[in-house]
């Protein structure tokens, strides 16, 4: 239960072993880089690492791109959990091999962006010829060029009309604009919805005439003149288009012949990942002619295995201290395999910064132990918990973060079997409706302490008891901080006198008649123990009325904020209400599961309501599980953040982040720490 | 058997009506405007699917509170066993009465929950690591829609029959 001690470690090596030496520190991975505030000078100089850094970068982009392209035209079979399944582990070999076939690689990787590329030009060029072969198709029957120029004497005029023109309305309208003219030879090639296509033939002097006039009854030239006759022309695009997609498909099998090296694709991206890592804290190294410097933080328990596999090998000299006060390190958190599990939930609210205490271990317990009493049912609590196992056992090479939260979920999943035992929940009240109907005898199984719904009140009480505790410990750590830091007098005002006003001021309400209602429970306390409570709720009020306000000389002011304190006693009681959730929730757990019973139940003893059960347990209890998870999650964390937090921790550290081998893909196997 | 002579029964049936349908509603509202936010997101970025509907979903919690009221007044009266209980229109009011905070306050925290969660759903789209914050801001509106259904509850078996 701890933050890890960091020291600082400073290097200064040989040039010569610099590549030798960083690939060292980034396959341990236990330093994070971090150099000393030091400006350039004429000796030491950085060293411009952008450009190699960058083209490793691309390379390593162009690996995954050509990846995507192989997902889409060969995808690989996932399962549904593939994501709990982790990255791969390989030998260093493996990753050695891919290294030295780069340019191959890569010109591979470069192939399958070519081809794919090519694909999507060809698409295009079929969408095109598609798009003209519609719009040829009304003038598949014309039979010549649709810009034939015509005879020696006459000419052909196609065009659209609107839709449902015939050939004597065509003749009419030309009757009437130009009568004169008669030599006219109108034929209609086809009409459809969109309009009527036709071939006016006249002669050439009357050309222009006749097409005013036909203009005058709609009449419009094609968009598109194809010189070519439309049904040759349309024959000509069917077989470029077969050609097309006959390339398509070359191009495909191209590319799905390069689906057995997906992993070779992967290594060599991985690779490239890592040396632009190695350049990009090359490029920070401040270096003079023959020698380099690293600076970062690593954790002390791991600077002797530095030492044994740097400082021993190189010839270099190697500075251990302990952080300056100035100085921020990284935070690790290291606790044992049970509270680890929360570390996740402590991270999502921020890391402690330096000097705090690790809340992980104190909150690990009562983290459980609510969530447990909102779910509170031990079907459910037995699914989870049973999921979650399998699922760390099948994968064990899911991701740290991922394995902490499944490990988390089981723990919960025991504690709410723990829960819904005491309570008497299993599917809500399954077991009850399950024997009263189907079997016509009332079988029921009793809770080993009470049955919430039963007696709310009671555990209303427990509820705000539990929250009770968990505040004072809030309380505690945060006077076990000042104490640490030597900070008696903040102990004294902030914390004791806290305690003391409030254990008064509970002391007091015990024996009242308002807790004897709520509760239902008579406490009597023999006449000192009232008179104590009294005392102590009044040296406490009157202590932080004094006290609170110490950093100021001004006597009124001082006691307006000593004043202002004790005003934050109504900040106690709004958050000791709030774990009246515990019941709440707790109660909408098994008042739902009783409701998809009751529903399930409906149609009585005979096969159809056998089935109808079946359906409406499994469908009901899975939303009904999936919904409360959801909301102990929350309203667990929710306890954790605001009011348990709110006493005491302030986060705001940085995550470690080691310079290591970042992968996307793979996980390279090292040689043990030897 | 005319409906004036069970006016208490109406009346704690209409409390039980008031609990699901007004946190029911209120509920219906919230998940609607975070469900726009988080769809909006999913056009952007298909992967964060799962996320957004978590929170989508957290404004959903206040009709399960209402049903949870409404069943136990249901249960109280005796309408689900078959034989209603005979109830004075005293007895009728004072559950009605009783079904009011959870309704009331689950159709207004509903649809502000629902407008915190369209917010959070923004930090998601933006910053998915701070999952765990974002969902916390639409929890902390739940906190009201507990303290109601808390005070509905209590107050519903304490009634007595």
């Amino acid at each position: 239960m701890a933050v890890l001690q960091m020291q600082r470690v400073s290097i200064c090596a040989l040039k010569k072993d610099r590549k030798a030496i960083l690939e060292r520190l980034q396959s341990l991975g236990i330093m994070e880089v971090s150099q000393l505030a030091e400006e350039e000078d004429e000796i030491f100089q950085r060293m411009d690492t952008t450009g190699p850094r960058l083209s490793f970068e691309k390379k390593a982009h162009t690996a995954d791109q050509a990846l995507d392209v192989l997902e889409q035209y060969v995808p690989q079979k996932k399962s549904m959990f593939a994501s709990l399944e982790g990255k791969k582990l390989v030998d260093k070999d493996q990753l050695q091999k891919a290294a030295e076939n780069r340019e191959e690689i890569m010109e591979m990787a470069a192939d399958i962006l070519l081809h794919s590329r090519q694909i999507a030009e060809k698409k295009a060029a079929i969408l095109k010829d598609e798009n003209q072969i519609e719009s040829l198709s009304p003038w598949l029957g014309l039979g010549v060029p649709m810009n034939y120029e015509g005879t020696r004497h006459t000419v052909m005029l196609p065009g659209v009309m609107s839709a449902g023109t015939t050939l004597e309305d065509v003749y009419r309208i030309l009757a009437e604009q130009i009568p004169e003219t008669e030599e006219l030879h109108v034929e209609i090639v086809s009409s459809g919805t969109d309009g009527v296509y036709l071939a006016v033939f006249c002669m050439k002097e009357d050309a222009v005439s006749v097409e005013e006039a036909l203009r005058q009854g709609g009449f419009a030239r094609p968009s598109q003149m194809v010189p070519a006759d439309p049904a040759v022309r349309t024959e000509e695009l069917k077989a470029d288009i077969g050609k097309l997609n006959r390339e398509i498909e070359r191009k495909e099998e191209e590319i799905r012949d390069c689906a057995g090296r997906r992993e070779e694709l992967e290594y060599i991206s991985d690779y490239y990942r890592i040396r632009a890592e190695k350049y990009q804290v090359l490029g920070t190294l401040p270096q003079s002619g023959r020698t380099f410097l690293i600076s970062g933080y690593v954790p002390a328990k791991a600077v002797p295995a530095l030492e044994k596999a740097v400082a021993q090998k190189y010839d270099c000299v190697m500075d251990v201290e302990d952080p300056k006060e100035d100085e921020e390190p990284p935070t690790i958190l290291h606790n044992n395999a049970f509270s680890s599990s929360v570390e996740g939930v402590l991270e999502s609210y921020g890391l402690p910064h330096k000097g705090e205490f690790d809340p992980t271990t104190i909150m690990s317990f009562f983290y459980v132990f609510f969530f447990g009493m909102m779910l509170s049912d031990a079907a459910y609590g037995a699914i989870v918990a049973i999921v979650c196992f399998i699922a760390l056992k099948k994968f064990p090479r899911m991701s740290a973060g991922m394995h902490k939260s499944l490990k988390l979920f089981m723990f919960c999943g025991i504690s709410t079997i723990v829960w819904g035992v005491l309570f008497g929940g299993y599917f809500g009240d399954v077991v009850d409706v399950v024997s009263s109907v189907f079997f016509g005898k009332e079988v029921s199984v009793p809770p080993l302490w009470f049955a919430p719904l039963n007696d709310p009140m009671k555990l209303l009480v427990f509820s705000m008891l539990f929250g009770v505790i968990h505040l004072f410990v809030g309380l505690g750590i945060k006077g076990y901080m000042e104490l640490k830091d030597g900070k008696i007098l903040d102990f004294f005002c902030d914390v004791v006198l806290w305690y003391v006003f409030l254990m008064g001021l509970i002391l007091m309400l015990l024996p009242s008649e308002i807790f004897r209602s709520i509760s239902q429970m008579e406490i009597s306390f023999p006449p000192f123990m009232n008179t104590l409570a009294k005392a102590l709720a009044i040296v406490g009020a009157v202590g932080l009325l004094l006290m609170s306000g110490r950093d100021n000389k001004n006597p009124v002011l001082r006691l307006a904020l000593g004043a202002y304190d004790i005003y934050n006693i109504t900040g106690w009681l709004s958050d000791v209400l709030s774990y009246s959730r515990l019941l709440a929730l707790g109660l909408a757990t098994g008042v739902i599961a009783s409701v998809v019973n009751q529903m399930g139940s409906m149609m009585g003893k005979s096969v159809f309501g056998v089935l109808l059960f079946i359906v409406v347990f499994i469908v009901g209890h899975a939303m009904n599980l999936a919904i409360n998870l959801l909301g102990a999650y929350v309203h667990t964390n929710r306890l954790q953040f605001v009011e348990f937090f709110g006493k005491f921790y302030e986060g705001g550290g940085k995550p470690f982040e080691p310079f290591e081998s970042d992968t996307k893909y793979v996980d390279i196997k090292e040689e043990t720490l030897s | 058997m005319s409906i004036w002579e069970n006016l208490g029964l109406v009346y704690a049936l209409l409390g039980a009506a008031v609990a699901v349908f007004l946190a029911g509603a209120g509920s219906a509202i919230g998940v609607g405007i975070a469900g726009q936010a988080a769809a909006g997101v999913v056009t952007e970025d298909p992967s964060k699917f799962a996320k957004v509907l978590v929170i989508q979903l957290l404004p959903g919690t206040q009709g399960i509170y209402g049903l949870l009221v409404g069943f136990l007044t249901l249960s109280k009266i005796g309408l689900l066993g078959g034989g209603a209980a005979d109830l004075t229109p005293q007895t009728g009011l004072l559950i009605l009465a009783a079904c009011l905070p959870v309704g009331i306050v689950g159709l207004i925290s509903g649809k502000s929950q629902g407008q915190a969660a369209a917010a959070s759903i923004g930090i998601v789209a933006k910053k998915p690591e701070q999952f765990g914050k974002a969902m916390l801001f639409p929890a902390m509106v739940e906190t009201y829609a507990i303290l109601a259904l808390l005070i509905s509850i209590l107050a519903v078996t304490a009634i007595p029959v």
